[in-house]
């Protein structure tokens, strides 16, 4: 029900609309909810709402997180052997 | 597709399951709960489970929203579309949930079921139970819509008709509700109103700390919705005691409910209950992140509310959404919630300023309390005591195509969850050479049976399926 997946804004349109491209699919949603969005954003699209935007460097962030943690990682191969 | 692929990588999965697996205290039994159906259902989709160690115990929590609607709301549903004439638009997941039968015929009751013999079709008298997509069939005009915006679209397409928008949701689904209700009222129209639903996640995460009681704090109905449970004092309890929950160390904290609210409003479930809380993503990666995170702070003997989800995840929240939300919706004083029971100031309902547009003023409702069918097992796995294994009518006569309770209605419902993906978990099978090394059954074996294979009752057919092959 809570689902929501990240979209990237490629039109903003009249009356706080906006088109967002859906790996592939154009979708038009309402950007009411959310201040200041540009095109080129990426925001999380709920029951054909925006009702946040994807911070590009703190997801980068993360995604480092989880390749240092990869590499630190206690057994290099994975769970069976380490269960 | 980008945000998502990368939360998904498997290699790094395992990486992450070696972290947690080398970081457990091997005497100590972890119980977190992922108190979002989002994460239950990532949970059993990607196999999560059996990426952890087996002293990590994942309960499944109640934030499912087709899951805590109780009976009685999806009667006064119903009720409208079959008696009132309207247009009811309602979210799909909550077409199937299970309502009241129709009531048997005979003298007009009174506190019976609330559908209570006002359908025409009603006469005849029934136990099978009621849903939108049964009143749909009886000709009930029930739209399924994606968006609350579609619900208002239809009343300004349909100015003869009554148009009701049945809103069920947590804090990330409600603003868009207070959206159309907002522009209903700016375009002034006289068709269209919500069966405002709507409830809110710390007072349900306060209600599983506190044992499923209901805190005693003075009902103050009316302000701010944001501030849910802020007025319960922590540790009071008040009312009954009969709603048992699970023993939690840690929450994962919701994804999506949390771009609303922002991560400040569990500050208190870290300083007054001293329990973890870590607010994770939606996808498999974020999930083991947040548990691994969440070992750490247990081992570590910390209680703080860390964010996963920071790359959409602030403090604050959206607080564009939060103002839209605090102009056009209250408190309640109470609202019943399946599994948890009635609960103060735990939902939202519809300020005066816009009563207008509340279905419930408008069409004069009023709320009747049903109780489950006593054979679901609903409620106790909403609070985390019980698992769908445990119900007797799991995946029997409770199936996704035919569900008895909530939770097997929605896809993040930890019943539909399960047997869509874990059920065959629970299968034991026993291979034909381990099953030939078993002593013959005696009437003194006692407990422990297993049963062989192509035994009556088994249920691993393939394996006598094969036997009979090799023949």
């Amino acid at each position: 029900m809570c689902l929501a997946i990240p979209a990237l804004l490629v039109e903003l349109l009249p009356d706080d609309q906006a088109m967002v491209n859906l790996g592939g699919i154009r979708k038009q949603i309402s950007v009411a909810l959310v201040a200041g969005v540009q095109v080129g954003d990426y925001v999380i699209v709920h029951v054909g709402h925006a009702i946040g935007t994807i911070d590009p460097e703190e997801a980068a962030h993360t995604l480092a997180l989880f390749a240092e943690m990869a590499a630190l990682s206690p057994d290099h191969t994975p769970a069976e052997t380490t269960t | 597709m980008k945000y998502i692929d990368e939360f998904r990588d498997g290699a790094l999965a395992r990486h992450i399951a070696a972290c947690i697996a080398a970081e457990v205290k091997p005497d100590h039994q972890y119980r977190f709960m992922e108190f979002c159906g989002g994460h239950t259902h990532a949970i059993s989709r990607y196999g999560v489970l059996e990426l952890l160690p087996p002293n990590v115990r994942m309960i499944h929590g109640p934030g499912c929203p087709v899951c805590v609607l109780p009976i009685g709301r999806v009667d006064l549903a119903i009720q409208l579309a079959l008696q009132h004439d309207v247009i009811l638009c309602t979210y799909g997941d909550t077409m199937r949930v299970p309502a009241s039968p129709l009531p048997t015929a005979g003298p007009p009751q009174g506190g019976g079921a609330p559908l209570g013999g006002r359908a025409p079709q009603a006469t005849r008298g029934s136990t099978e139970s009621m849903s939108l997509t049964k009143a749909k069939a009886r000709g009930g005009d029930i739209r399924m819509v994606y968006s609350a915006a579609d619900a208002l679209q239809l009343a300004r397409a349909n100015p003869e008709k009554q148009v009701v928008f049945f809103a069920i949701g947590f804090e990330t689904t409600t603003p868009p509700t207070a959206l159309v209700i907002r522009d209903a009222a700016r375009e002034g129209l006289q068709n269209f109103s919500v069966m405002c639903s709507h409830v809110l996640t710390p007072p349900a995460i306060r209600a599983i700390l506190d044992g499923g009681r209901p805190s005693a704090g003075p009902p103050q109905a009316g302000s701010a919705p944001l501030g849910g449970s802020d007025h319960c004092e922590a540790g009071e309890r008040g009312g009954d005691c009969s709603h048992e929950t699970a023993e939690i160390e840690g929450f994962v904290g919701p994804a999506h409910v949390s771009i609303i609210i922002g991560s400040d409003p569990y500050a208190k479930f870290a300083t007054e209950y001293q329990k973890p809380v870590v607010i994770a993503g939606f996808e498999p990666l974020d999930v083991l992140q947040a548990i691994l995170m969440l070992v750490r702070q247990v081992n570590e003997g910390r209680a703080e509310v860390e964010n996963e989800f920071i790359r959409a995840v602030t403090p604050q929240g959206n607080l564009n959404a939060q103002a839209l939300m605090d102009e056009i919706f209250e408190l309640r004083e109470a609202f019943e919630w399946r599994g948890l029971g009635t609960m103060p100031l735990s939902a939202l309902r519809i300020r005066d300023k816009y009563q207008a547009y509340d279905a419930e003023h408008r069409f004069g409702l009023a709320y009747q309390a049903v109780p489950d069918n006593k054979a679901c097992e609903c409620g106790a796995i909403l609070r985390g005591v019980k698992e769908p294994r445990d119900c007797k009518i799991f995946g029997t006569v409770c199936t996704p195509e035919n569900p008895v309770g909530s939770c097997m209605v929605s896809s993040e419902g930890a019943c539909a969850a399960h047997y869509t993906y874990g059920r065959f978990r629970d299968v034991q099978p026993p291979t034909p050479c381990a099953a030939s090394r078993l002593p013959p059954l005696s009437p003194s074996a006692g407990g422990g049976r297993h049963l062989r294979p192509g035994e009556a009752g088994s249920s691993v057919p393939l394996v006598g399926a094969s036997a009979v092959l090799e023949r």
